[in-house]
C-alpha cells in the first residue's frame, strides 16, 4: 500500500491570492475587457477558483462575469480502466456558451487529459468564440498538445510526486503542497 | 460505490445503492435537456435490448439512454410464444456473449429469467421487467420523480392501487420506497393482493377511502382486462367503481399529492381522464425521468472497467 | 453362498429387535446361526446399523420413454448406492404403465440390471388421463404392486370412487398424489411470502388438503386402502391423523425434502428446488416432522425424479417439477430426524423398510428367518458433503448440493448379494 508524504509547501494563502489577482488582470488584458467573457470551473477545485477569479474581475472592472460548473466525468478517457466508476455530478452552465470567450479554470494542469475532456464537454454545450485555459499550478508532464493561457505558478515535478491544491471552500484552508509516494 | 454486475431487482439493493443510482440520474437528466443530447461515456460499448414482451416505453427509454451515452445498441425482439419453443434463453445468452455484448437489458414474461441470464454471461444484465417479479428501473424513476418534487422519500405515505398480485412495478416500488423510509400501503380487491405482504412491512387495504387518507404519493396500476376473464373480479365497471381514482377520492390525499401511473393508462377505469391530465399527475415527467434513470444504470453498470482493485 | 454380518446393531422393526448381534445369511435368505467355513464372507459391522433392506416406495425410473433422464439400470444402481434394496416406480413413462406389457417390460429390465428390486406401480386410468379405468387386474397379475396416476391426479371423484371399489377387490392400495388442479393451476411453488416476493404463481396448501380429504372420505366409504403420497402440509397431516383415529385405511409417506426444506429454498429461482408438491412453509415442515414422530406418516419415500441438465437450466416457470432423492435420502433421514431425536433408529428403519413393504404388500422389510436377505447397513457417524457429480443417477437435480450429511449407507445387500459397498 502506497502512502503519501508531504514534501513541500509551494504556495500559501497569500501566494494563491496574488497568483489569482495576476491571472485576473491577464484575463482582462488579453480579452480587452469582459465583453462576452464567461468562466467555467472544472469540478472539483476549478469551481471555487473560477468564482474567486470572477470576484477579482468584478473588483478590477466592476462587471459581473458568469461562472459555470463543469463535471467532466462522462467525458473521461480512462473510465474503462477504473475498477469503480467515479460519481457523476451535475454540470451547471446556466448560460449559452455559443459565441462566448470561455475561460476554463482548473487547479492543476498535468497530463492535459482532463482539459481534453472539458473541451469536448464544452463543445457539446455549444460553439464558443474561443476557449482559454487558466490553471493555478502547471506541473508539466503533458500527454496531449495542450497548454495553459494563464498559469499561477509553474512547478517542475517528478511523476512520483502529487500536487495537492487545498482551498478554503473545499478543504478549510488555502495552500498548495507537493506530496511524494513512498 | 456500485459494485454489482447486474441489476435484477431492488429487493437486494441497499438504501445507499439506491441513493447512488438516483444521485447519478440527476446529472443525466441535465444532459437530456441539452440541445446536443449526447456524451461519449459508453463509446464502443454494446448494449443489447432483449425483449420477449412488447414494450414501447421501456424499450424506447433504454434505447435512448444507451444512445445518449454513445453506446451501440441493438434490439432483439422475440414473441413470448417462442420462449417455450425456439432457442432456450441460456443458448441465446451464450450467443450474445459470443457477440461481445457488454450489457443485456432483458424483458421477459417469466419471473427469474434475468437471474438465469445473469448467471450465464459475464455481461451486465439489467432486468427490464420479469413476469410478476420486479421492474427495478420503473421503481427507480418513480423514486426519482418523487424525490424531485418532495426532496426526500423518507416519511412519505405511498399508496399503490390495483392488481398487486401480477404487478412487478408494485413489487419494485414496495422495495424501493420502503428501503428509503416511506410507508407503503397497497389497496385492491383480496383476489388481486398476494399473500405475505405484511411480512415485508406493507399495510394492506381493500377500500380506497381508507387507503388514500393523507397520501403523499398515489401509484395507480394498470388493470388488465384478462384478469376479469380469469375470474379475479366481476367486471371492469365494478372495479372502476371500487378502485378507480376520481376527484372525491383524490381529495382524501394530501393537497400536494403526486399521482403516478407506470402506463399505459386505462382512462375511465383505474383513473379518470381529468386526474390523469390534471395538476397532481406527474405521469409524463415519469417518462422523461425514465431515460435519466436508465442512463444512470447503464453508466454505473457499464461505465467502469474490469473489477480489479483501484489503487488511485 | 454364506455370509455373516458381525457385531452390528441389528434393527428389525417387525419384531422390535434392537440389539448388537450377528446376522447370518445363507443362499440369499436370512438364516439360523451357523459355523463359518472357508467360503463364508465375513462383514464387520461393528458400530454400524444393520436393518432390513430399505424400500423407496415412490421413484421415477423414466424407462421406457425418457432414458435420457434415467434408465432402470442407472436408477436401480443409484438406489443401491443410496441404501435401497427395492424401489416402487411410478407409471408416468412413455408409454404409460397402464397395461401388463409395460409392467412386464419394467420387471424384465430390472431383472437384467440386477441391482435393486423394482416394484412397478400401475396407472389407475388409461394413459393416466383420468377417464376410463386401466386393466388393473391384468396389471396386478403381471406384478403391479399398487396403482396411481401420480402427477396426473384423478380429478373426478366419481372416477376415483370406481377405481377404489375395483382395487378393493384386488387387495391393492391406491397411491394418491393429492392435488386439485383447479387450485394449483399454473402454480410453480408454495403460495406464501416467497411466491409473492419472487412473483411466481403459488400452489396453495388447500390444493393438497382438499384431495386428501376426498381420498379419506372415499377410502372410508369403499374400504379400499389409500396411501397419501409425499404429504406436504400441516393440514394434510392433521387430516390423516384424524382419519387413522377413526380407523379409515389410510397411510402416508413424506419425502426428505418436505421434512427438511422450506419454500425459501426457491429464492434465487433455484429450479433444483422446484418440486410438486412444492416445498412448503416452516409450520408445514414442522407438522411433517411431528407426523413422522407420532407415526401419522408411515413411510419415507424420495419421489426421486431425475431430469436432464438442460431441462432444469431454464426459466423457473418452464422447468419440470422434481428432484432426485435416492442418493441423499438416508443421509437426510439420519441428519434431520435421527440425530435430532425426532425418530429412533428403529422407527427410521421401519419407515424406510417395513412400513413401505406392508403398504405395498411385499414380503420384505423384515429380518425374520427364511425371508429374502435384503439388508442395508448404515454408518450413523459417517459424514459426507453432497456432491451431485458423484451421483450414480443420471439426474443431478438436487437442492442439497454442498449440504453436510451424517449417517450414510455403507453396504446394500440384495438377496444375499452385496450390490453396493462403500
Amino acid at each position: 500500500m502506497e502512502t503519501l508524504k508531504e514534501k513541500a509547501r509551494i504556495l500559501d494563502s497569500d501566494g494563491i491570492r496574488r497568483a489569482l489577482t495576476r491571472i485576473a488582470h491577464e484575463i482582462i488584458e488579453r480579452n480587452k475587457g469582459t465583453d462576452n467573457l464567461v468562466l467555467i470551473g472544472i469540478r472539483r477545485r476549478g469551481v471555487p477558483l473560477a468564482r474567486r477569479l470572477a470576484e477579482k474581475i468584478k473588483e478590477i472592472e466592476g462587471s459581473l462575469v458568469p461562472v459555470g460548473v463543469l463535471d467532466i466525468t462522462l467525458y473521461r478517457d480512462d473510465l474503462s480502466t477504473l475498477a469503480h466508476q467515479p460519481v457523476v455530478r451535475q454540470t451547471e452552465v446556466n448560460f449559452p456558451v455559443k459565441g462566448k470567450k470561455v475561460v476554463l479554470v482548473d487547479d492543476v494542469l498535468y497530463t492535459g487529459r482532463t482539459i481534453r475532456a472539458a473541451l469536448d464537454a464544452i463543445m457539446d454545450l455549444g460553439r464558443p468564440y474561443n476557449i482559454q485555459l487558466a490553471a493555478l499550478i502547471d506541473r508539466g508532464h503533458r500527454e496531449l498538445p495542450i497548454r495553459a493561457d494563464y498559469v499561477g505558478k509553474n512547478v517542475p515535478t517528478s511523476r512520483r510526486e502529487l500536487v495537492e491544491v487545498r482551498l478554503e471552500e473545499t478543504d478549510g484552508k488555502d495552500e498548495v503542497v507537493i506530496q511524494e509516494k513512498t | 460505490m456500485f459494485k454489482r454486475k447486474d441489476l435484477l431487482g431492488l429487493k437486494d439493493l441497499t438504501a445507499a445503492e439506491i441513493e447512488l443510482l438516483l444521485d447519478t440520474a440527476v446529472p443525466m437528466k441535465e444532459i437530456i435537456t441539452r440541445p446536443i443530447k449526447k456524451v461519449p461515456t459508453l463509446r464502443g460499448r454494446t448494449v443489447v435490448n432483449l425483449f420477449y414482451e412488447n414494450s414501447t416505453r421501456t424499450r424506447g427509454s433504454f434505447e435512448l439512454a444507451a444512445k445518449y451515452l454513445s453506446a451501440d445498441s441493438i434490439n432483439i425482439s422475440s414473441s413470448s410464444s417462442s420462449v417455450a419453443k425456439g432457442e432456450s434463453l441460456y443458448d441465446t445468452a451464450r450467443t450474445l456473449q459470443a457477440l461481445r455484448a457488454d450489457v443485456i437489458i432483458l424483458r421477459h414474461p417469466m419471473a427469474g429469467a434475468p437471474h438465469l441470464l445473469a448467471g450465464a454471461v459475464p455481461a451486465a444484465v439489467i432486468n427490464a421487467g420479469d413476469g410478476a417479479h420486479e421492474h427495478p428501473s420503473q421503481a427507480l424513476l418513480d423514486l426519482f420523480t418523487v424525490r424531485e418534487h418532495r426532496g426526500e422519500i423518507s416519511g412519505l405515505r405511498v399508496v399503490i392501487v390495483g392488481d398487486i398480485l401480477h404487478s412487478r412495478v408494485a413489487r419494485s416500488d414496495i422495495w424501493g420506497f420502503t428501503k428509503l423510509g416511506a410507508e407503503v400501503r397497497v389497496c385492491g380487491p383480496p383476489t388481486l393482493i398476494p399473500p405475505g405482504l405484511e411480512q415485508a412491512g406493507i399495510k394492506v387495504f381493500h377500500r380506497m377511502e381508507e387507503a388514500l387518507v393523507d397520501a403523499d404519493v398515489i401509484i395507480m396500476l394498470r388493470i388488465q382486462k384478462e384478469r376479469q376473464q380469469q375470474g379475479l373480479f366481476p367486471s371492469l365497471r365494478e372495479y372502476a367503481r371500487m378502485y378507480g381514482l376520481n376527484r372525491e377520492r383524490l381529495a382524501l390525499a394530501r393537497k400536494d399529492v403526486l399521482v403516478m401511473h407506470p402506463g399505459p393508462m386505462n382512462r375511465g377505469v383505474e383513473i379518470t381522464a381529468d386526474i390523469a391530465g390534471g395538476p397532481r399527475a406527474v405521469i409524463e415527467e415519469q417518462v422523461t425521468n425514465g431515460v435519466a434513470v436508465r442512463m444512470a444504470l447503464l453508466y454505473l453498470l457499464a461505465g467502469g472497467g474490469a473489477g480489479h482493485e483501484n489503487d488511485h | 453362498m454364506k455370509m455373516i454380518i458381525k457385531g452390528g446393531r441389528v434393527l428389525d422393526p417387525a419384531s422390535g429387535r434392537d440389539e448388537v448381534t450377528d446376522l447370518y445369511i445363507c443362499d440369499g435368505l436370512i438364516s439360523d446361526k451357523f459355523e463359518a467355513d472357508a467360503g463364508t464372507a465375513i462383514v464387520d459391522a461393528s458400530g454400524q446399523l444393520v436393518m432390513p433392506g430399505l424400500i423407496d416406495m415412490h421413484v421415477h425410473l423414466r424407462e421406457p420413454g425418457y432414458e435420457y433422464k434415467e434408465t432402470i439400470a442407472t436408477g436401480t444402481a443409484a438406489a443401491v448406492r443410496g441404501g435401497f434394496t427395492g424401489v416402487a416406480c411410478m407409471p408416468n413413462t412413455n408409454p404409460v404403465a397402464d397395461n401388463r406389457y409395460v409392467v412386464e417390460f419394467i420387471r424384465k429390465r430390472a431383472a437384467e440390471a440386477g441391482q435393486a428390486g423394482v416394484y412397478p406401480v400401475g396407472a389407475i386410468t388409461r394413459g393416466s388421463r383420468g377417464k376410463e379405468m386401466a386393466e388393473l387386474a391384468d396389471m396386478r397379475d403381471a406384478g403391479a404392486v399398487a396403482f396411481s396416476d401420480d402427477g396426473h391426479p384423478v380429478m373426478e371423484a366419481g372416477t376415483m370412487r370406481l377405481a377404489m371399489q375395483y382395487c378393493k377387490m384386488l387387495g391393492a392400495v391406491i397411491i394418491s398424489h393429492c392435488e386439485d388442479k383447479t387450485l394449483a393451476a399454473g402454480g410453480v411453488m408454495h403460495e406464501g411470502y416467497y411466491s409473492t416476493i419472487l412473483g411466481l404463481k403459488g400452489i396453495p396448501a388447500s390444493a393438497e388438503e382438499i384431495m386428501v380429504s376426498r381420498e379419506i372420505i372415499l377410502a372410508a366409504e369403499t374400504g379400499c386402502p389409500v396411501h397419501i403420497a409425499h404429504i406436504s402440509t400441516a393440514g394434510s397431516v392433521a387430516l390423516v391423523r384424524e382419519a387413522k383415529k377413526r380407523g379409515i385405511p389410510v397411510t402416508a409417506e413424506a419425502t426428505p425434502h418436505h421434512f427438511t426444506l422450506t419454500d425459501r429454498a426457491v429464492a434465487g429461482y433455484n429450479t433444483a428446488a422446484k418440486v410438486n408438491p412444492p416445498l412448503r412453509g416452516e409450520a408445514d415442515v414442522q407438522a411433517v416432522r411431528e407426523g413422522l414422530a407420532d407415526n401419522t406418516i408411515d413411510a419415507i419415500a424420495t419421489d426421486h425424479a431425475p431430469h436432464a441438465f438442460d431441462e432444469k437450466n431454464v426459466e423457473f416457470d418452464l422447468a419440470p417439477f422434481g428432484m432426485v432423492g435416492l442418493e441423499t435420502a438416508v443421509g437426510l433421514v439420519w441428519t434431520e430426524l435421527v440425530h435430532t431425536g425426532i425418530l429412533t433408529p428403529l422407527q427410521a428403519a421401519a419407515k424406510l423398510s417395513l412400513n413401505p413393504a406392508r403398504i405395498l404388500g411385499l414380503k420384505r422389510g423384515t429380518l425374520a428367518m427364511g425371508t429374502a436377505a435384503d439388508i442395508t447397513i448404515i454408518d450413523p457417524g459417517l459424514e459426507e458433503t453432497v456432491d451431485p457429480e458423484k451421483f450414480t443417477s443420471k439426474g443431478k437435480n438436487t437442492p442439497f448440493a454442498g449440504r453436510r450429511l451424517k449417517g450414510l449407507p455403507v453396504m446394500t445387500i440384495v438377496a444375499g448379494e452385496i450390490k453396493y459397498r462403500r
